[in-house]
This record gives structure tokens, sequence and C-alpha cells, in this order.
């Protein structure tokens, strides 16, 4: 199919007046961004830091206090309640004071010092187990801490000499904080070019049809691929300048690492953004109105991109239909593409799979996309 | 052109949608520089026959040629010299009067020199100067119209497409957009033109007649109104209209009676019938005439006479 740049580029130039004077459009294209950036950067935390404590002593021994004091010294923990019995503990836990409450037994300094088994309680809000499970791990390190120097001042007092215990001494790579906005923050960029591109693109076949535009269109010489490609464009340059205003978000606000180069980055996001408003095309020839189209495309693009790119919850966990399903949604490739160019700066071999799955949705895409506008002509 | 000085050509044209027929062997020609009307009622297959002709739509049988194009073969070319303005009207509401202008000169490839003259010969045409910078869905809509037809003549096409291109505009601009149409075929541009409106037919040089898909009649307006009556038309004026019509029905001379604002025709079975024994009829039964008398029929009356129903009610107005 032969494209004539001079139709191409003056479809291109009315798209771009329609949008600079299309309300909607505007709003979408200046605010989404920001709002999805502040909204995902700030919300999305999966970090259990300050986790309210309470604690009941039920012996209220300098031994008891001691390790009481290390559970309130822990950056995980802020001791927010004494309890003086049982349940004024339990009624902190129901009433969502606390997440946590230590409890520890009658008798405690006596076993210990007697080399006794001692077990301190742990009562944990399993409501959110994902928050549970990361509570009882920070308990656990605190009382496996001073069970280890209970122990070995134990030996010390016996006469026997320091045992060093065996201990796992863990380097984290590429996300040295294990902050959780490092690994959220880059997957936003593919959420918000993904609505912007869908979106956008979606109402504006449907428009033409809707305001009867389209008929005139087609009866001049323009091809199809011309219509798509003069309406794409300046789509794309929109799509690009946010996902770079997302990308300087990013580095600049959120402080998160950009270890890669910029070409990958640029490549991988210039794919992805042709992916998405193909798609968009596609919906709005399919759709017809643009009130379906633009239901639609928020419906395809802005809950799968969320919930099925391992933008924020691993894609290896989830059961192998739904895991299938991911390999339909662009947003799968691009994501594992940006996290791995700002946190690990990988570059295009090691994203090559990521590469070609994008590369083969766009094309998938785009063929359906112009054989459809063809057809519904 | 072709030898025979036709820019449109149009021979045993079948367009089929599934079971139904909307082009139903259809022939007919429009000679170069000609105002061509083509009438009907709505579903009658013109959109359709105009669509076959601007390249939209595929003929399931018979050849469409514009300038000596097969169009089915090969709707490109016969796009880049054709005009087409649509139905509805169809331009870019939020895109000012020069910037559709631009964008559709754009679409056919005029540039540089050319460009500037164009539109500033649109502007002329269409009375817009001053209007340059106008949103076009702030205008009247007659101006939309001209518009409109400006932006499907930037590349100076030889044969215009006009589909109902003036319903939903006020008299005057009518008549303003008709003498457009005029000038355009007086500079050797074929308009192919479709209405509902009796009088605009009139100011076309021939007339194609579409009903349920068949071409009834194929004429110039007088013609057509000469010879798509056997027999005498009389206009009657009259009491109680309902009641005389039905007292007409009755009567066999008559071939047909149908209501004509506050008068009826009647077409006779025969010419130079003698028409007294109307009145006696008539008076008889107890109606009284004020008017009984041979009138020369209208276009709307040969409508009538070839279709069987009375034209749309814009037309009925007109």
């Amino acid at each position: 199919m032969k494209l004539d740049w001079a139709r191409t580029l003056a479809i291109a130039r009315k798209e771009t007046l329609q949008i600079r004077r299309d309300l909607r459009s505007l709003i979408v294209v200046l605010v989404m961004p920001l709002m999805l950036m502040g909204l995902m950067g700030y919300g999305i935390n999966l970090d259990q830091t300050h986790v309210p404590l309470c604690t009941f002593d039920q012996e209220g021994s300098q031994q008891s206090q001691d390790l009481l004091k290390r559970f309130a010294n822990n950056r995980y923990f802020d001791l927010t309640l004494n309890a003086v019995n049982y349940d004024q503990m339990v009624a902190a836990i129901d009433a969502r004071r606390c997440t946590i409450g230590i409890v520890v037994p009658l008798q405690f300094s006596q076993r210990l010092r007697e080399g006794d088994a001692v077990g301190v309680q742990a009562i944990v809000d399993g409501t959110d187990p994902n928050t549970a499970n990361l509570v009882i791990g920070y308990a656990q390190q605190v009382t496996g801490d001073f069970s280890t120097s209970v122990a070995i001042k134990f030996l010390q007092r016996r006469g026997l000499g320091i045992v060093p215990p065996l201990s796992v001494d863990a380097r984290t790579w590429f996300n040295e904080e294990l902050e959780s906005r490092n690994f959220i923050v880059p997957g936003v960029v593919a959420i918000v070019m993904a609505v912007i591109g869908t979106f956008l693109t979606s109402l504006t076949i449907a428009r033409e049809w809707e305001r009867g535009t389209m008929e005139q269109l087609i009866s001049t010489p323009a091809s199809a691929l011309e219509v798509i490609v003069g309406k794409l464009v300046p789509y794309f340059a929109i799509g690009m300048a946010d996902a770079s205003v997302c990308v300087a978000i990013a580095v600049w606000w959120f402080e998160v690492p950009l270890r890669g180069s910029l070409l990958v980055l640029t490549g991988a996001s210039a794919l992805f953004m042709a992916a998405v408003l193909l798609m968009g095309f596609l919906i709005s020839v399919l759709a017809g109105s643009q009130l379906a189209a633009s239901q639609f495309s928020l419906l395809i693009t802005f809950l799968p991109s969320f919930l099925l790119s391992g933008f924020a919850f691993p894609i290896d966990q989830m059961p192998a239909a739904v895991r299938a399903f991911t390999f339909l949604i662009p947003a799968r490739y691009y994501v594992v593409i940006l996290k791995a160019v700002f946190l690990k700066g990988s570059g295009f071999a090691a994203n090559g799979t990521q590469f070609f799955g994008l590369a083969l949705f766009t094309t998938v895409v785009g063929t359906m996309a112009v054989r459809s506008f063809k057809k519904s002509l | 052109m072709s030898p025979a000085g036709n820019s449109v050509e149009v021979e045993d044209l079948v367009k089929r949608f599934g079971t139904f027929t909307a082009v139903d062997h259809v022939t007919f020609q429009a000679r170069t520089g000609e105002v061509f009307g083509f009438l009907g009622p709505n579903g009658s297959g013109k959109s359709t026959t105009i669509r076959i002709l601007c390249g939209l739509l595929q003929p399931t049988s018979g050849s469409a040629r514009v300038s000596d194009i097969d169009v089915a073969k090969n709707p490109e070319a016969v796009r880049k010299n054709i005009g087409y303005m649509s139905q509805k009207f169809s331009l870019y509401n939020d895109l000012t009067v020069v910037e559709n202008l631009h964008f559709f000169a754009g679409l056919y490839g005029v540039e540089g020199d050319r460009l500037k003259h164009r539109i500033a010969w649109a502007l002329r045409m269409a009375s817009l100067e001053g209007r340059e910078s106008s949103k076009t869905g702030t205008l009247p809509g007659g101006w939309k119209q001209r518009l409109a037809l400006a932006c499907a003549v930037m590349h100076q096409p030889s044969v215009v497409f006009l589909d109902e291109p003036t319903s939903g505009v006020d008299p005057l601009s009518r008549r303003q957009f008709w003498e457009l149409i005029h000038q355009m075929s007086a500079e050797g541009v074929t308009v192919f033109v479709t209405t509902h409106y009796m009088d605009e037919a009139e100011y076309c040089n021939r007339l194609a007649l579409m009903f349920r898909g068949k071409l009834v009649a194929f004429a110039t307006p007088a013609e057509l109104k000469r010879t798509s009556m056997k027999g005498d038309l009389i206009l009657l004026e009259c009491e109680s209209l309902g009641r005389a019509i039905q007292v007409i029905r009755q009567i066999d001379e008559v071939r047909e009676a149908a209501v004509f604002g506050n008068a009826l025709h009647l077409v006779m079975r025969e010419s130079s019938a003698p028409i007294a024994p109307l009145r006696e009829h008539l008076e008889l039964q107890g109606i009284r005439v004020t008017r009984l008398e041979k009138i020369r029929p209208s276009l709307e009356d040969a409508f009538v006479a070839l279709t069987g129903h009375a034209p749309e009610p814009a037309a009925a107005g007109a």
C-alpha cells in the first residue's frame, strides 16, 4: 500500500487542530498523567512500616521489658498501647488500633534462666493476609535476635565460648532499599500510556462516523492507511510527551533510579505507544459510537494493565489460565522492560523476548485495524 | 471525455444488499457540463447510485463510468477527479472556514500558489470573505452548505456529485446555492444533484426519476411534464374536498384524483375530454364548485403520475 505524505500530513494537521479544541481530550492529555502518577506513586505502598503494636506484659520483669523494648524500638513497629489485661489488647486489635499484639507470659524470665523453651504469643490481625505475613516475619526477626542474645549470655554464664550462630547475609540487588515505590512507579508509566493512547484514539473514528464527516473523508483519494497513520501521528506525539513527563516525575520527584539507557526506554515506549494507539483505533472502528468506544477502551486497558501486567502483582503467582491471558495485554511486555531498564539498567538484548512480544502484538493489532477499517467503509 | 460527450455513464447497474435490491438494472448518462437532476423518494436508490459513482460502494453487476474511468475497477482514480458532497452536512464544525478548505485541498494535493488561489476563489464563491476564521459550527446553514460545496470543488473536479445539498436550508440560500450550481455548469463542470424539491428539479437540464430501485423516467423537465400524463390535468376547487374526492373517484372518465393544497388535481383518462359533466356531477351531490379548469401539469404532477405517490412532504409544500 502506498502512502502519500501530503495527504497523511493534511489528516495529521486536521486531527491536531481538533485535539487542541477538544476540552475533554486536553484534560485527559494534561491531567491524567499527573493524577495517575500522584495517585499510584503515593497511594500504592506495599511496604509495611509503623505497624501499630500492642503489648501485654503478664510478668513485668526486666527481661520481659527488654524484649518488648526491642519491639518498640524496631523501625517496623510503633508501640501504641501497653495493655494491662488480655481483654484490653483484644479490644485494641478488634478496633484496628493495633495490627499485632505481643503477650509475654508469666514466669518468662525464670524459664529463660532455667534454659526452658518459652513461647511469646503474637496475635496478628489477619484481615489482610499480606500485611499479616509481613508482620509475623518482622516479629520473628525481633524475637529471633532476642533469643540469640539470650542464648549467648546463657552459654557465657556457663563458661562456654561464644558459638557464632549461622545467619543469612542478604544483599538485595537492583532495589537495594526494597522500596516498593521503586517497583511500582516505573509501571505507572505503562498504565498512563495505555489509558491515554487507547482512550484518545478510540474516539477518533467513532466521532467521524457520528458526525457524518467520515463519508466525506472516504470520498476523497485518502486511503485507509493514510487515514490511520495521519490520525495516529498527533496522538503518538502526545503519548510520547506524556510518557516523558511520567519518566521525569519518576526520576526527579519519586527518585526512582533510572539505570538503563534512554534509547532502550524510548524504543520500548514508542513500540508500546504504537500498540495501544492501534488498539484504540481498532476499538473505534468496531464500536461505532463515541460512548461505546470510550467505555470499552477504558475497560480493556485500565484494569488489565493494572492487574495483569505484573505492574504490582507478580504474573508468576497467577493461575495458569490467567497467566496465559496476560500475553494478550501489551502492558505486560512493556512493564517488564520498564522495570528492567529503570532498576537493572538492562538493554535491548536482555529484553529481547519482551520486545518481540510487543512487536508481534503491534503487528497483529495493526493489521486488524487496517482490515476492519477498510471493511467498514 | 468519452466520445459521446458523457461524463457519467451508467449501464445496467445493479446493487443488492442481501436479498434487497437497492438499484435494479439502471441505465442513464449525464452529459458533460449539464446539471443532471436525480429525483426520487427516500430509499429509491438515489444515494446508493451516487455512492457507487463515487467509488464508495462496489456494484453487484453492470457498469458505472465517470469521466471514462470504470469506477468499480479504479475507484482511486475516480475519486481524484470528482467532488462529492454527502447528504449529511459533513464539514468539521470545530475547524474554521479556512482550516476546512485547507484540509480538503490537502487531501486532493492542491498546494502552493494554486492553493492560495483556490482558497481566495472559494471564499469569494461561497461569500465567506471576512469569515475566514469563524468556527464552521457557528455559521448559518446556508453558509455551511456553500462552504461544503467549496470544499468539494477545491481541486477543480470535472464532475461534482451533490447529495441533497439544499435540504434544511432557507429558500434564499437555496436560490443562491443553485446560482453556484449553474455557474459551475457554465464553466463545463458536470453537476449531478439529487433533490427532494420539485422547484429545484425544474432548474436541471435533465432529470432521472428513481422509484424503488428502478429508473422510471429520464428526460428534460419539459418532456417529463408533457409525456408523463396520458390524459388532461384538471384543477378543481370546491367545498368539502374529502367528500368531493370520494365522488370524483366513482367517475369513470377520471383516472386519478389527488389533493394539492386546497384543491384537487384530476387526471383524466383521455385528453380533450369535456369537463362540464364533472361540474354537473358534483353539484348534483350538493358540492359547490368554485373553479374547474384544465391546467398544465407541474413536475409534481408528473412525479405522482409516474410513481403513483405524492412526493415527500418537503416537496409537497414547495
